[in-house]
């Protein structure tokens, strides 16, 4: 059985509102060095039963289809066998 | 006040969908239109002049809004509908769904603000070609309730230069005076965008409930424009 996670995030010219919301409540809390906070979403899965040479292919798609929006979000995947 | 009317309108639910009811009783109980609910598991269209996706929180919003609906069976259907011709009018949750969907280009964020907005606002009509804005006049202002969370429109710049070259913006939020400002913008949509149609302009998306505001004792009738250029349509 394969592990794959998937990292979700704003494409950076998209404006991230959530982020800055979060960046200006960590400098209120005095964390002023925080910059350039962006908020994305992490995945986990397991996959059973393609071959392992089959899965980077596989999971590339399901970002395509489902679990991303091209066009607002990038993603980045790996693979644990 | 009910029209004579043969146009059939379908309404769909999707699991975690709320504004059916009042899509309902604005085309049925205002405007005398027959109407059908639709369960997002049915695939058969047939018999319908415009199916309506409600507003609402489909699957929970999870993941994105209108991301899990969009591949709901009754999808595939609403997709083989409008492409054929078919009227095919999203309602907030619903116009987050056609997004999903390819349906209409762009995407939809979360609100600048950070909270869902729930108001009346004013929008401007951009244009009165297609059948949901027929019975408007361009420039006019309507008085419309918004609420949601997610509707920061967004579409990259050749997609929104392909939406102003085809005239397929519908809606802007405006001042009462139908100016469009950063201030009237609920929340933060490009370029003020509130609503748009396809390139055939049969399918519309808004954020805008017009369901809310289709009977004078809710405060604003203006909602009815909408059923009434439907009307006119058939």
């Amino acid at each position: 059985m394969a592990k794959a996670r998937v990292t979700i995030t704003l494409k950076k010219t998209i404006m991230d509102a959530q982020g800055q919301t979060v960046e200006k409540a960590l400098h209120n809390l005095g964390y002023e060095g925080v910059g350039n906070l962006r908020i994305g979403k992490y995945i986990e899965m397991e996959l059973n039963g393609a071959p392992a040479t089959e899965l980077p292919a596989q999971v590339d798609e399901m970002c395509r289809r489902l679990l991303a929006n091209p066009i607002i979000e990038d993603f980045h995947v790996e693979i644990e066998e | 006040m009910a029209t004579a009317t043969k146009m059939r309108f379908g309404i769909v639910i999707f699991p975690g969908s709320n504004c059916e009811t009042d899509t309902w009783h604005a085309l049925n109980d205002q405007m005398g239109a027959p109407v059908d609910y639709i369960w997002h598991g049915e695939t058969d269209l047939s018999g319908y002049d415009c199916v309506i996706l409600p507003g609402g929180f489909s699957y929970g919003d999870y993941l994105r809004t209108g991301a899990v609906a969009r591949f709901s069976p009754v999808m595939g259907a609403v997709m083989e509908f409008a492409d054929k011709g078919g009227l095919v009018l999203g309602i907030c949750n619903g116009f987050q769904i056609m997004l999903e969907a390819g349906m209409l280009p762009g995407a939809m964020m979360r609100n600048v603000c950070q909270t869902l907005v729930c108001k009346y606002v004013h929008l401007r009509v951009e244009t009165t070609d297609g059948p949901y804005t027929r019975a408007m006049s361009k420039g006019q202002v309507l008085r419309i309730p918004i609420a949601h969370g997610e509707g920061n429109y967004y579409a990259d710049e050749a997609a929104l230069a392909d939406l102003k070259r085809n005239d397929q913006i519908v809606f802007r939020f405006s001042t009462a005076e139908g100016e469009i400002t950063p201030e009237a913008n609920p929340n933060g949509s490009l370029e003020n965008i509130a609503g748009i149609c396809n390139r055939e302009r049969n399918v519309l998306g808004l954020m805008p409930h017009p369901e809310r505001c289709s009977d004078p004792i809710l405060g604003s009738a203006d909602g009815r424009l909408v059923w009434e250029s439907l009307l006119q349509a058939v």
